[in-house]
């Protein structure tokens, strides 16, 4: 009878049974890896802009409010992206003429607005709203981190559903005084700790279990 | 043989199938704010009222233009804050037309301390902001009515502030040293 096996069959056996064992492992930790990787959540990525407008510039730079373009952000779900107005009321005086600001100016002149490509961007099944974060003290840069020394708007945070609970489940040391929601220099103080149970009292902000509820952010 | 191959080839590449994410929940056929909408000739899913139309609660926002609400402290609060986010870049924290912006070259506006803006009434503040002036634009859509008066307030004291003679304030030129003040101005 002839040899059923060849003489390297035992090593080809042992590698099989080895990759039945470990391959499966790797496969599943690559997949959680790249599934919540920064590539994955389209993290620390610059869009081409119509304009290249810079935050760096007008807020960092000059020192505009987020409010002066961001104009319904204490107010409504959606932050609000200035409309071609916001941006003539300096720009009808000042670089006029600037070939970088060409969209806006046609934009005014033929009544179309300009088109903003989005960067941060949840899935239309996840509820987000502005105006309640603002109103019990999460400020701008505790999710959209330094906006004022972006040339190009970058997402920092994920914005995945686990990123969301972490601050759910336990919102005291993210919790700042209203009046600070804008400063984009803020920092947690010493006693960040106690403040952030004394805001979270003063501010009524919900249990931390009704917080973490589907229907707060699936609704 | 291929009576086998068949269901074994084509049972996995399902399975793969059904793990591709399809996007129907998270993009859902509908409109969010400022979302692109091709229907449009302007591709933009915000439309503009027909002419003529009136506003829901248009009637309450020109009621509270109509009356100056009373003021306290909790306005003139709102007014600083406002002023600050809004009128600051170009007419400056004290309102000296010195903001950030007239540096980089914008019109310098007047100085809210000129006695013509002194002598000005509230209502006046209130109608810059909402119609603008000159070079300046609206900020109608910027600032709500009652803000506009809780502005108006606070420039008023602003003006108040930059005008105020320390003989006014009680115990103050106790506390100016003679050379910070050597003129002796009251
Ligand atoms: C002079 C006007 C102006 C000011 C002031 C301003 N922004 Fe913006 N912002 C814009 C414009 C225009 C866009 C859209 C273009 C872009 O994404 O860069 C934008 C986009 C953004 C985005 C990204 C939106 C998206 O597409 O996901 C964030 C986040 C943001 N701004 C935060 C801020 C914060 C925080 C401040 C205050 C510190 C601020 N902005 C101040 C004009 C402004
Ligand atoms: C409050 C006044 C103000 C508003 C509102 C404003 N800008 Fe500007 N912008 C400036 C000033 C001042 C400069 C010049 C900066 C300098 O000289 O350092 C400038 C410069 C620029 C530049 C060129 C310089 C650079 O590299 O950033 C662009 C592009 C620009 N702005 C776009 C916009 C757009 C788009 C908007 C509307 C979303 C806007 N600006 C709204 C004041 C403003
Ligand atoms: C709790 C986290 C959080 C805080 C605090 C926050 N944002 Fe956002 N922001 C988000 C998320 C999440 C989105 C994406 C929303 C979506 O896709 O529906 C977003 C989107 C935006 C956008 C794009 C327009 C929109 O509403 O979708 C702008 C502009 C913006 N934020 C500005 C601001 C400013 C200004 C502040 C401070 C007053 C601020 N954000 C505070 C999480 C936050
Ligand atoms: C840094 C902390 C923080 C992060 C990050 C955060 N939140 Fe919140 N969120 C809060 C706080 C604080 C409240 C206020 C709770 C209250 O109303 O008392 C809140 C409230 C809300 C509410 C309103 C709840 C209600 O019904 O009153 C929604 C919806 C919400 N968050 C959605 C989200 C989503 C979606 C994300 C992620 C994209 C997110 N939040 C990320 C802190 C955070
Ligand atoms: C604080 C807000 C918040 C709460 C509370 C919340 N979710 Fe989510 N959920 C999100 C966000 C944001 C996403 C989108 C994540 C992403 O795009 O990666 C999401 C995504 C999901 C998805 C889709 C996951 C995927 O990758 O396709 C499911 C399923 C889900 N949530 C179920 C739940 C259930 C069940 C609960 C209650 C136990 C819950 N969520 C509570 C914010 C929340
Ligand atoms: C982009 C710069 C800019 C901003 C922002 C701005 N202004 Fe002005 N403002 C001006 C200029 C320039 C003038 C002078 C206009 C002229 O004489 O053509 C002016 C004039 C005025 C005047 C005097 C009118 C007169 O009779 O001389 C008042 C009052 C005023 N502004 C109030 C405000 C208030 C209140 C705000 C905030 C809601 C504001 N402005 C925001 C630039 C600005």
């Amino acid at each position: 009878m002839a040899q059923i096996f060849r003489p390297g069959a035992d090593t080809l056996a042992r590698v099989v049974l080895a990759g039945i064992a470990v391959v499966p492992v790797l496969a599943v930790g690559m997949a959680t890896t790249l599934w919540r990787s920064p590539y994955a959540t389209a993290q620390d990525v610059t869009r081409e802009q119509p304009v290249p407008f810079s935050h760096e510039h007008h807020v960092g730079g000059l020192g505009i409010d987020c409010r002066y373009c961001h104009t319904s952000v204490e107010k409504a779900a959606f932050a609000g992206i200035p409309p071609t107005e916001t941006c003539m009321s300096c720009h009808s005086q000042i670089w006029t003429n600037a070939p970088m600001l060409a969209p806006v100016r046609t934009s005014l002149a033929e009544g179309r607005p300009l088109v903003w490509r989005r960067v941060h961007v949840l899935p239309d099944y996840v509820y987000f709203n502005h105006a309640v974060h603002v109103a019990k003290g999460v400020g701008c840069g505790t999710c959209h981190g330094a906006i004022q020394t972006m040339k190009l708007v970058r997402q920092v945070a994920p914005l995945t559903m686990g990123w969301c609970l972490d601050c759910h489940r336990n919102p005291g040391p993210n919790l700042r005084p209203r009046e600070a929601v804008f400063d984009m220099t803020w920092t947690p103080p010493a006693g960040q700790a106690e403040q952030g149970t004394r805001l979270a009292a003063a501010y009524h902000v919900k249990s931390p279990a009704r917080l973490s509820e589907c229907s707060i952010c699936h609704r | 043989m291929t009576g086998r191959l068949l269901p074994s080839v084509l049972l996995p590449s399902l399975l793969l199938l059904g793990a591709c994410d399809d996007l129907s929940m998270a993009r859902q056929k509908r409109y969010d704010v400022y979302r692109r909408a091709e229907l449009w000739s302007d591709g933009a899913e915000a439309r503009n009222p027909p002419d003529g139309t009136v506003q829901q609660g248009a009637l309450a926002d020109e009621a509270a233009l109509a009356d100056p609400p009373p003021v306290d402290a909790a306005l003139l609060q709102r007014g600083r804050e406002r002023y600050e986010a809004i009128c600051t870049p170009c007419h400056g924290l004290t309102g000296h037309g010195d903001g950030m912006i007239v540096a980089r070259g914008f019109p310098r506006p007047p100085s809210y301390h000129e006695d013509r803006l002194r002598a000005a009434p509230a209502r006046y503040l209130v109608d810059v902001i909402t119609n603008g002036y000159g070079v300046m634009y609206r900020y109608a859509n910027r600032v709500e009515p009652r803000d506009r008066w809780a502005i108006a307030a606070y420039i008023r004291a602003l003006q108040l502030s930059q005008g105020a003679r320390i003989a006014e304030v009680p115990g103050l030129a106790e506390k100016i040293p003679a050379e910070a003040n050597p003129e002796g101005r009251p």
